[in-house]
C-alpha cells in the first residue's frame, strides 16, 4: 500500500464538511384565512415547474377548495400515525423527509405542537433540523404566534394563545413574505365560507374575527414586518461600514424571580431585539425562595436561554453587589428587573455601587398566581415544637430565680433561647420563640403577674429587642446556611472537575476515560454514565463497557451526527429518559456521553447542567488527546519504517549501481579503444556495452518500482509547465529519439501541473520509450498537453501497430508486455511504473488505439488552482 | 580541445576510481586519486587540481562536508558523482558549491563531456568577463544591457534579463532553483519555484529556436537549470 493513501483525501474532507444550511421562507399573516397556505403552495408549484424536487410535508387545507386545487400535482407526504393512549394521532414524518431529501419541503402551521412521542416537542424544531440538513423549507405562521407578542395579542384580542414560535426563528428566517388582506376582505371571505366551514365561521366571527381585533392584528403584523426590514437594513449598513451599531457595552442584564419570570423574559426579549443587543438573565437565589418559586425562576431562565440569553444563578445576600459585579464582569450597561423586585433600598444600593448602570423597571401584570408563602411549614414542624418546649423550659427554670435575679437578667435567658432556636431551626421558629418568650416573660415575671397587661412601659423595649434579635439572627443563620450549602455544592463540583481533570490527564485508554467519567458523575449527580465512541473515524458508534442503560442507539447516532444534545431538558426528545451529550472536541465530535440521573429535576439546575457540560468538554478533550497520541505513534512508526526502507533502498542502489557503473563505463572505453584500433573484437565490445546499458536501465526501473511499491514515496510536488516537462523528457532520452520525428503540441496558455517533476518525467520517458520501441523508425510521435476545467491531459501518440488485442488496462499491470515473445527489449515494468506514478498524483492513465492507426497513451491529472505572481513583470 | 589538466578523483570504490581515471587519462589529463575525504582534501591542497571529481558517499563523511571545506579556500570546479535514490543529495551538493553532477551509472563519454565543459568554463572565466555573449543567433550585450536575435532587438523584462544574466555569469554550471531564485528574486522567494518556471518559459519563448527542445537554456529536472557551456564569449 502506498503511504499517500493515508493522507486525507480532499474529496472526503469536503464531504465531511457540514452541508450548507437550507433556506427558510416564512409566509406571515395577521390572521387565519388571509391566504398564507394558498400563497405558499402557489410558490411551491412555481418551484416544481422550475424542476426542483418539492415535497409537501404537512398542509391543512381546512376544506378550502381553492387551496386544495393548488395541491394538485404536488407530492404530498403521508402523515405518520402515532398511537397515544388508544388514540391515533397524525404527525409530521420528519425521518421520511430526511430520507427523501427533497430540495424544498412545504410545512404549514409552524407554531404547531407535536404529538407526544415525536422527536421534537415543537414543529419549528423539526423545521430547524430539516434546515440544518440542507433542505429548504416553506412554512407559514400568524403574528399572534410570535412568542414576544403573545401577551400583547392576548390582551388585545382576549384570546389565550398557547402555541408560539420563538422570535429568533422568525428573525433568522432567510425570507419572510407578508400575506396581507384588509380586514373587510377577510370578513367577506369568512362570510362567504372560504375560511372555515359555515358553523365554525359563525363562532369565529363572534370571537376572534371581530373587526377591531383584525385591525389590531394587522397593525402588529405590519409593524413586525417593518421591524424586520429595518433590522435588515441596519445589518446591511453595519456590514457595509463594518462598524458595529451597538457595541457590546449596550448589553442587557435581566433579573428574574420566581413570581415575574416568563412575562419579564418576554418583555426583555422584545427590548433586546429592539436594541439589537445581546442579553443575560440571572436569578438571585438568596435561599428564601420556595420550591415553587425556585422552579418558576429556573423555568424562566430556561426560557431566556432558549431565546438566546446567557443565564446564571447567582447566590448570596447582597443583591446589589452581586448584580453589579456580574454586570461589570460581562460589560453589561442596562439592568432590567420586574418593578416589584426593585425595592427602594435596592435601587439606592445600585445607584451607589454603579451610578452608570441604567435601570429599567418592567411592568408586571403577571397573571401567574401568587404562590403560597409558607411552604416550608411542614418541614419546620419539629422546629416549631422544639421552640415552644424551649420557651416552657426556660420559664420553668427561671421561675425559682424570680426574685433572686432582676427581671432584666431573666430576659437574658429568653434571649439565649431565641438565639438558639434561630441558629438551630431558622427564621420561623426563631420568631415564634421571640413572641412566646415575650408573652411568657410578660405573663409570669412582669408586674402585674399572671396577666398580659404591662404596667411598666419600659418592658416594651425588651419585647421589641427580643423580637428583632430573633428575626435578624434567624434570617442571618438561614441565609448563611443556604450560602454554605451552595458553596459546598459548588466546591464539590469544582473539586470533582479538578480531580477528574487530573485523572483524565493521565488516562491512556478510552476505557479509562469512560470509567473515570462514570465514577465522577456518579459521585456528584448520582447518575450512571456510558460513553459511545466511534471505533475509527467513521462507522457505527459502539458503547463502552459499563452498565447497559438501555439507551437508544438511534438517538445516540442523531446526537453524534448533529453534535447537539438530546434527551432530558433539551429541545430534542425531552421525554427520553436520558441526557445524551455530544463529546465536542476542538477538531470534531468524539462520541456521545449518555447520562441517566435518578431525578430528572436535577438536570434543570443550571449548576448541574454546567457541570455536565464541563465534564463532557473534559472527556471530549481527553479523547481527542488520546486520538492524537495514537496518530502521533502511528506517524512515528511510518516515519521509522520509511527511514528504514529508504536506507535499505539506498544501500541496494549503491551496491547495484557501483559495479554497473564500472561495467558500462569500462565496456564503453573498451569498445572505443578497440574501434580505434580497428580490432575484430570491436563488435563484441559493442554488444557488451549495449547489454550492460540494458541491464543498468533494467536495474533503474526495478529500483524505481521497488521504491514506489514499498510505499514511502514522498512526492516533492512543484509547479511544472507541460512544455518544460516534455522538453526534459526528450532531453533525458537524448539521441534515442533521433530515429523518429517528434511533434510537440502544447497550447501557449496551457496551465501548469502540480506534480513531482522527476516522477512525472520518468512516466513520460517510459511512455516515449514505449512509443519509440513499438512504432517504425521515421514515423511521427506526438507529445501533447491540453487542459479542461478540471484536468490536464498529457498524451503520447504514435503511428505504430497499436495496442495488442485485449483489455488495454491489462497493459499497466506488472510484467505484462504487448507481445510475450518479442525481440524488443524491456520487462514490462515501464507501464506499471507509469500507473503507480499517475496513481500517487491522484491521476489516471489509459491507453487506446486510434482510428487512424497507432496507439495513444494519456495521463489525466487533476488541475490545481494556479499560483499567482504577485507583481507584474512589465512594470519593473 | 583544452590542454591536459590536473584532475583529482575522490572516490572510495576502487573499480569506479579506476574507470574514471582510465577515461580521463584517455582524454589526456593527469589524474590523482584519493579514496576518502581526508585524503581528498590533502590532495586538493597540495596538487592544486584544475578539477575535482567527487563521490558523494565517502566512508569518512559525505561530499557536502568536503565541499564546504573546499569552497572556503578554493573555487576549483567540482563534478559530483551520486548513486543515491533521492535528488536531494545532489541539490545540497550543488547548493554547497558543486558545479555539475553525474548519476551512476554513467558512461565514459558523458563524463568526458562534462569534464570538458567545466574546464572550458574555467578557461572562459580566466579570460575575463566579456561584454558580449552569443547563444547561437542570440547576442547578449552585457554592457549595453541589450539582447538581439538575428540582429533584431528582443524585448526582455527586467526580471527576465536578470535571470538570463545570472545564468550567463555561471554558464555551464548547474544552478539550483534555490540559487537562481535567491539571485534574481531575493531571499524571500526561494520557495516560489513557479516564478522561475514561468520566467524560464518566457526566456525560452524569446530566445530559443524550439522552446520545447531548448538548446541553451537547459532543464536539470528536479534540480534546476543550466546555461549550456556552448554559449560563447564574443
Amino acid at each position: 500500500m502506498l503511504v499517500s493513501e493515508h493522507r486525507p483525501d480532499p474529496d472526503a474532507l469536503l464531504a465531511s464538511l457540514p452541508r450548507p444550511r437550507g433556506r427558510l421562507k416564512l409566509f406571515f399573516g395577521a390572521a387565519p384565512g388571509v391566504g398564507k397556505t394558498y400563497a405558499m403552495l402557489a410558490e411551491a408549484q412555481e418551484k416544481r415547474a422550475q424542476g426542483l424536487s418539492v415535497l409537501v410535508g404537512w398542509v391543512d387545507t381546512h376544506g378550502r377548495a381553492d387551496t386544495e386545487a393548488m395541491l394538485s400535482g404536488l407530492d404530498v407526504l403521508p402523515r405518520r400515525q402515532l398511537d397515544h393512549r388508544s388514540k391515533v394521532l397524525a404527525a409530521l414524518d420528519i425521518d421520511a423527509i430526511l430520507a427523501r431529501h427533497p430540495a424544498l419541503v412545504v410545512i404549514d402551521e409552524l407554531p404547531h405542537s407535536n404529538a407526544v412521542g415525536s422527536r421534537h416537542p415543537k414543529r419549528w424544531q423539526d423545521v430547524e433540523e430539516l434546515l440544518a440538513s440542507g433542505i429548504d423549507v416553506y412554512s407559514a405562521m400568524n403574528v399572534q404566534h410570535l412568542d414576544s407578542l403573545r401577551d400583547i395579542v392576548g390582551r388585545v384580542t382576549g384570546v389565550e394563545i398557547s402555541e408560539t414560535v420563538p422570535d429568533h426563528v422568525f428573525d433568522q428566517a432567510d425570507e419572510v413574505r407578508l400575506v396581507d388582506l384588509p380586514p373587510d376582505d377577510l370578513l367577506h371571505r369568512l362570510a362567504a365560507g372560504k375560511v372555515y366551514l359555515p358553523e365554525v365561521a359563525e363562532r369565529a366571527a363572534a370571537n376572534f374575527f371581530r373587526k377591531g381585533n383584525l385591525i389590531a392584528l394587522r397593525e402588529l403584523a405590519l409593524r413586525r414586518m417593518a421591524d424586520r426590514v429595518d433590522g435588515q437594513m441596519k445589518a446591511q449598513r453595519a456590514i457595509s461600514h463594518s462598524v458595529p451599531v451597538w457595541a457590546t457595552s449596550h448589553s442587557m442584564l435581566l433579573l428574574v424571580d420566581g413570581r415575574h419570570g416568563s412575562d419579564c423574559v418576554r418583555q426583555c426579549l422584545r427590548l433586546a431585539r429592539l436594541l439589537g443587543a445581546p442579553w443575560h438573565a440571572v436569578w438571585l437565589d438568596n435561599g428564601g425562595a420556595s420550591a415553587d418559586e425556585r422552579s418558576a425562576a429556573l423555568a424562566a431562565l430556561q426560557q431566556a436561554a432558549e431565546q438566546g440569553a446567557t443565564t446564571l444563578v447567582l447566590s448570596g445576600q447582597q443583591p446589589a453587589r452581586l448584580v453589579v459585579a456580574y454586570a461589570r464582569r460581562h460589560n453589561l450597561s442596562l439592568l432590567a428587573m420586574p418593578a416589584p423586585l426593585a425595592s427602594a433600598q435596592l435601587q439606592r444600593a445600585l445607584q451607589q455601587d454603579a451610578p452608570d448602570l441604567s435601570l429599567l423597571l418592567l411592568s408586571s401584570q403577571s397573571s401567574e398566581k401568587q404562590p403560597k408563602r409558607w411552604p416550608q411549614w411542614q418541614l419546620a414542624r419539629r422546629g416549631w415544637l422544639a421552640s415552644s418546649l424551649l420557651c416552657a423550659a426556660i420559664t420553668l427554670l427561671a421561675s425559682p430565680l424570680h426574685g433572686v435575679l432582676e427581671p432584666t437578667n431573666l430576659v437574658m435567658f429568653y434571649l439565649l433561647g431565641v438565639l438558639w432556636s434561630a441558629v438551630r431551626y431558622g427564621r420561623g421558629p426563631a420568631a415564634l420563640t421571640a413572641v412566646l418568650s415575650v408573652a411568657l416573660f410578660d405573663f409570669f415575671f412582669v408586674q402585674p403577674h399572671f396577666s398580659f397587661a404591662v404596667s411598666d412601659v419600659q418592658y416594651l423595649i425588651t419585647f421589641v429587642v427580643m423580637l428583632i434579635v430573633g428575626l435578624v439572627a434567624g434570617q442571618l443563620v438561614a441565609s448563611q446556611r443556604h450560602s454554605a450549602a451552595q458553596a459546598r455544592q459548588r466546591e464539590a463540583h469544582t473539586r470533582t472537575l479538578y480531580e477528574m481533570a487530573r485523572e483524565l490527564g493521565v488516562a491512556l485508554l478510552p476505557e479509562q476515560v469512560g470509567e473515570i467519567s462514570t465514577r465522577f458523575l456518579h459521585a456528584s449527580l448520582g447518575g450512571s454514565v456510558r460513553l459511545w465512541l466511534p471505533p475509527d473515524d467513521d462507522g457505527a458508534l459502539l458503547p463502552q463497557e459499563g452498565a447497559d442503560l438501555g439507551e437508544d442507539s438511534a438517538i445516540v447516532r442523531w446526537c453524534y451526527d448533529r453534535a447537539e444534545p438530546a434527551g432530558v431538558g433539551t429541545n430534542t426528545l425531552p421525554n427520553a429518559p436520558y441526557l445524551y451529550l455530544p463529546l465536542k472536541a476542538p477538531m470534531r465530535t468524539r462520541g456521545v456521553l449518555v447520562l441517566a440521573v435518578p431525578d430528572r429535576a436535577l438536570l434543570a439546575e443550571p449548576d448541574n447542567r454546567r457541570l455536565c457540560e464541563a465534564v463532557t468538554a473534559l472527556v471530549a478533550q481527553t479523547l481527542e488527546r488520546l486520538h492524537y497520541i495514537a496518530v502521533a505513534q502511528q506517524t512515528l512508526v511510518i516515519m521509522e519504517s520509511e527511514r528504514l526502507r529508504h536506507s535499505l533502498l539506498a544501500a541496494l542502489s549503491h551496491d547495484l549501481r557501483t559495479p554497473l557503473t564500472a561495467l558500462t563505463g569500462q565496456a564503453e572505453t573498451l569498445q572505443r579503444q578497440l574501434a580505434r584500433d580497428a580490432s575484430p573484437l570491436a563488435a563484441q565490445a559493442a554488444t557488451l556495452q549495449a547489454q550492460s546499458q540494458r541491464i543498468s536501465r533494467l536495474v533503474t526501473n526495478l529500483l524505481e518500482m521497488a521504491r514506489l511499491q514499498a510505499g514511502g514515496v514522498t512526492l516533492r510536488r512543484d509547479w511544472l509547465p507541460p512544455l518544460e516537462l516534455i522538453g526534459g523528457t526528450i532531453a533525458a532520452l537524448g539521441s534515442a529519439t533521433a530515429s523518429h520525428r517528434l511533434q510537440i503540441d502544447v497550447p501557449q496558455d496551457c496551465p501548469m501541473l502540480y506534480a513531482d517533476p522527476l516522477l512525472l518525467e520518468r512516466l513520460l520517458v517510459n511512455l516515449l520509450e514505449n512509443a519509440l520501441k513499438y512504432s517504425p523508425a521515421g514515423s511521427t510521435i506526438t507529445l501533447s498537453a491540453d487542459a479542461t476545467s478540471s484536468h490536464i491531459r498529457l498524451s503520447v501518440t504514435d503511428e505504430g501497430r497499436g495496442l495488442p488485442p485485449g483489455d488495454p488496462a491489462e497493459l499497466f499491470t506488472i510484467f505484462t508486455r504487448g507481445e510475450r515473445e518479442s525481440s524488443i527489449s524491456g520487462v514490462g515494468l515501464g507501464l506499471a511504473i507509469c500507473k503507480t506514478i499517475a496513481h500517487v498524483h491522484g491521476g489516471t492513465i489509459s491507453a487506446a488505439n486510434l482510428p487512424a492507426g497507432g496507439a495513444c497513451f494519456s495521463l489525466l491529472l487533476p488541475l490545481e488552482t494556479q499560483p499567482e505572481l504577485d507583481f507584474d513583470p512589465e512594470k519593473l | 580541445m583544452n590542454s591536459a589538466a590536473n584532475i583529482l578523483v575522490v572516490e572510495d570504490e576502487e573499480v569506479i576510481r579506476r574507470f574514471v581515471k582510465a577515461t580521463l587519462e584517455d582524454d589526456g589529463h593527469r589524474v590523482h586519486e584519493a579514496e576518502n575525504m581526508t585524503r581528498g582534501l590533502i590532495e586538493a591542497g597540495t596538487r592544486k587540481p584544475d578539477l575535482i571529481v567527487l563521490d558523494l558517499g565517502l566512508p569518512d563523511g559525505d561530499g557536502v562536508g568536503f565541499l564546504a571545506d573546499l569552497r572556503s579556500w578554493s573555487s576549483v570546479p567540482v563534478i559530483v558523482l551520486s548513486a543515491r535514490v533521492s535528488e536531494l543529495d545532489k541539490i545540497s551538493a550543488l547548493d554547497a558549491g558543486a558545479d555539475d553532477y553525474l548519476t551512476k551509472p554513467f558512461g565514459s563519454g558523458e563524463l568526458q563531456a562534462r569534464v570538458r565543459a567545466q574546464l572550458r568554463r574555467r578557461g572562459n572565466s580566466a579570460a575575463g568577463e566579456s561584454e558580449k555573449v552569443t547563444l547561437g543567433e542570440v547576442v547578449v550585450d552585457l554592457g549595453l544591457r541589450r539582447v538581439s536575435r538575428s540582429g533584431e532587438l528582443v524585448h526582455l523584462t527586467q526580471l527576465e534579463y536578470r535571470l538570463l544574466v545570472a545564468l550567463i555569469a555561471q554558464r555551464g554550471k548547474v544552478l539550483t532553483h534555490r540559487q537562481l531564485l535567491k539571485e534574481v528574486w531575493g531571499a524571500n522567494y526561494v520557495e516560489q519555484n513557479h516564478y522561475l518556471r514561468i520566467y524560464m518559459g518566457h526566456l525560452r519563448q524569446k530566445l530559443e529556436q524550439d522552446p520545447a527542445r531548448p538548446h541553451y537554456l537547459l532543464t536539470e529536472t528536479g534540480i534546476g537549470y543550466r546555461l549550456s557551456a556552448e554559449a560563447e564569449n564574443q
